[in-house]
């Protein structure tokens, strides 16, 4: 610690003696504990709260509306077809950087035209397919973790950004989110990161015009899996 | 760049925004878009104004047990591998930087958005210490390459036009084809975006800020809608957070509960592109992802507004939207206030930050309607906060003499009921005269000031004590 202990212990004193108390107090620090013990719910939208089908309805609805692009397939099975009609359809190389993830890694690439290769992007990828967590439909956001299966850096660095997302993993609201990160990863515990992801970049820093692909994805596409 | 404020010359300043033309072009896109797009996506959610509710709560509790959050921040950090600094002022968090960029050997820094980074002048600060700070939002790489402060906090470069971005690219830029179009919003995205990429790819170090620190887990959280604050740091070994004290928030639901009205008041988006929950170095077993974590947690001065009343100005979110609703912001810009925070969130904070010494003109900047707080998300009493300033200015013999000779002779009048409805009366009945063919001034003696700008209306009818008064006759009738 760069600082010794002088300005971390000052500066818990000042917040103490401004707040007029001594850090002690049992019903205080027991009001914080249970708190972050009970980690409550607060108030979730009635949209958050539907049921699975109408709820993969408005995830899809909420992503488009943020210019994402959603294709739906029955199987995991169906994804890498629906990849090569995308990349078709958009004019775009048959060439994917895919995450090293043990279940895209089951997909039959084999029968598609597709050139692939499995890691992190170092930059040089156009196009990346990542397995996102979950997704969240109140706002049509994606949630993707860090890890060795699925880096984050696909979900920066090439111009156009997919992910798959099985309807299953598709929540209602943030909340429900993280009741599922907290049974992976544990209470308290997170891994390194958690991006969510609504729509492609943007920025509307030049007159206030809304331009996408400023220095992430140009383009999102969302693959949901019914299954 | 320096935080050397000039909020002691906001009249001058003000008076030189309000003469210059392009100033006033692009301050034109503020005073529209702003307004419908937050109008529009609260509408959308019935639940808005309970979040609002919600978040307030929130803050105000994370506030009243903020020593006990920060010391639960810290230990999920330190448990996760990261290293927590504290800093009692901006000289402390500067040299906690400063030393790790040096161990790191770092030559180049990218930097994604900070309102922390531009209080502390950080960018000076590296720079003294041969170290390339590299601003990646597009609004703070603009900024940066004019030597400016931002003069929006969440857009930087809101005080600018397309033609002065352009040529900004054209003579920085000088290694790309002189004949190149930039003509197009798109093309200046597009060329910023070629440039900045390669400046990710090669930092040592990458420096963002933090919209929340979850005590929970240790997890700083970045929102943002350009991608700038992931590749700053997933890219390079090291990742710096700097945040000051009133960040933390409880929990993971607690983030989720403001981040519900966060984008919505800030730009009008339901939710922004990202928001990233960063919590502590790379897994060993990680693909990808920063070997070192650090969080700076800066206090400033803030630890001693607990407990004051303007304790409720540490829930500020920065949304935004009290600058964005601001009828003096939408006159005057951004710049005109002379530090880091412009606008009703910034004529508050300034004070507390440096002093109402140096910034006690920013609460008189103010008409008192109410638009800033009936937009905030954690609904901070900001006219209110306001008052208490002009009130301490007051107190404290700063205020000029022609205000407090003025408010001498107005309050010999308003001692003096009798004489002050006789002397108002006359004063409307003669000016509504004076006025009655067009119903307002285009010039009046001794309100220069005001008539330069806009006209002063005409008064029409009786005086408000008159009006008043028939009013509540009518009423009882």
């Amino acid at each position: 610690m760069s600082n010794g202990l002088g300005a971390r212990e000052e500066i818990l004193r000042t917040i103490r003696r401004s707040l007029g108390v001594n850090g002690q107090e049992r019903p205080r620090v027991d009001g914080a504990r249970d708190r972050l013990e009970r980690s409550p719910k607060g108030l979730v939208p009635e949209r958050g709260q539907l049921p699975p089908a109408e709820r993969v309805a408005l995830f899809r609805a909420q992503a488009e509306a943020s210019f994402a692009t959603v294709d739906e397939v029955d199987t995991a099975a169906d994804v890498p077809a629906s990849v090569a009609d995308y990349l078709r359809r958009n004019n775009l190389p048959a060439r994917v950087r895919l995450a090293p993830d043990p279940r895209i890694a089951a997909m039959p690439w084999g029968q598609t035209a597709l050139e692939t290769s499995s890691g992190r992007s170092d930059g040089g990828d156009l196009i990346a397919v990542n397995h996102a967590f979950g997704g969240v439909a109140e706002t049509g956001t994606l949630a993707l973790v860090s890890g060795p299966d699925t880096p984050t850096t696909l979900n920066f660095l090439p111009d156009y950004a997919i992910a798959v997302v099985s309807a299953k993993d598709i929540e209602g609201a943030y909340e429900q989110l993280w009741d599922r990160i907290r049974q992976r990863y544990g209470k308290g515990q997170m891994p390194r990161t958690v991006n969510w992801v609504t729509g492609p970049s943007r920025s509307g820093d030049i007159e206030q015009t809304l331009l996408l692909g400023a220095h992430g994805p140009r383009s999102v596409h969302i693959v949901v899996v019914r299954d | 760049m320096t935080a050397q404020p000039t909020s002691p010359q906001f009249k001058q300043n003000a008076t030189r925004a309000l003469a210059d033309a392009q100033l006033q072009r692009a301050l034109g896109n503020v005073r529209q878009g702003f307004i419908e797009k937050r109008a529009a996506v609260a509408a959308k959610l019935p639940e808005f104004e309970a979040l609002r509710d919600s978040a307030r709560d929130i803050k105000n509790h994370a506030l009243e047990h903020l020593d006990i959050y920060l010391e639960s921040y810290e230990k999920k950090v330190t448990e996760a591998g990261g290293h927590v600094h504290w800093a009692r002022d901006a000289r402390e968090a500067r040299e906690a930087i400063l030393a790790i960029c040096r161990k790191a050997g770092a030559k180049t820094v990218t930097k994604g958005k900070s309102m922390i980074s531009e209080e502390i002048g950080l960018n000076a600060a590296l720079e003294d210490a041969s170290i390339t700070p590299v601003e990646t939002d597009l609004g703070e790489y603009i900024i940066q390459l004019r030597n400016e402060m931002p003069s929006h906090i969440i857009a930087p470069a809101v005080h600018l036009n397309a033609t002065q971005v352009e040529s900004d690219f054209r003579r920085v830029h000088n290694h790309l084809d002189a004949a190149r179009d930039l003509s197009e919003p798109v093309q200046l995205l597009g060329e910023a975006r070629a440039v900045l990429r390669e400046r990710f790819l090669a930092a040592d170090v990458g420096i963002t800020g933090a919209n929340f620190l979850i005590a929970e887990t240790g997890t700083s959280v970045i929102v943002t809608n350009e991608g700038n604050g992931d590749l700053t740091q997933i890219l390079p070994r090291v990742h710096i957070v700097i945040a000051s004290i009133e960040k933390v928030v409880p929990t993971l639901d607690d983030a989720a509960q403001i981040l519900r009205v966060l984008a919505r008041s800030a730009t009008g988006q339901e939710m922004s592109v990202y928001t990233t929950f960063s919590t502590g170095p790379r897994r060993p077993e990680d693909a990808d992802g920063p070997d070192e974590y650090h969080v700076v947690i800066l206090d400033n001065g803030r630890s001693s507004m607990l407990g004051t009343a303007f304790q409720d100005m540490l829930r500020c979110i920065r949304c935004g939207a009290c600058m964005n609703h601001c009828p003096v912001y939408h006159a005057v810009g951004g710049h005109a206030y002379g530090w880091v925070y412009p606008g009703p969130m910034g004529a508050v904070l300034t004070p507390s930050l440096i002093g109402v010494d140096k910034a006690g003109h920013l609460p008189n900047a103010s008409t008192f309607c109410g638009r800033c707080e009936s937009v905030c998300p954690v609904r901070i009493p900001l006219p209110k906060l306001m008052r208490h300033w002009r009130e301490r200015e007051f107190e404290r013999h700063l205020s000029p003499a022609t205000v407090r000779s003025g408010l001498a002779f107005w309050g010999f009048f308003a001692r003096r009921p009798a004489l002050y409805r006789l002397a108002t009366r006359v004063a409307m009945a003669g000016l509504g005269w004076l006025g009655r063919d067009k119903g307002k001034f285009a010039s009046l003696p001794l309100a220069g000031n005001w008539t330069d700008y806009r006209d002063f209306p005409a008064p029409q009818g009786g005086t408000f004590q008159s009006q008043w008064k028939q009013r509540r006759q009518g009423a009882a009738k």
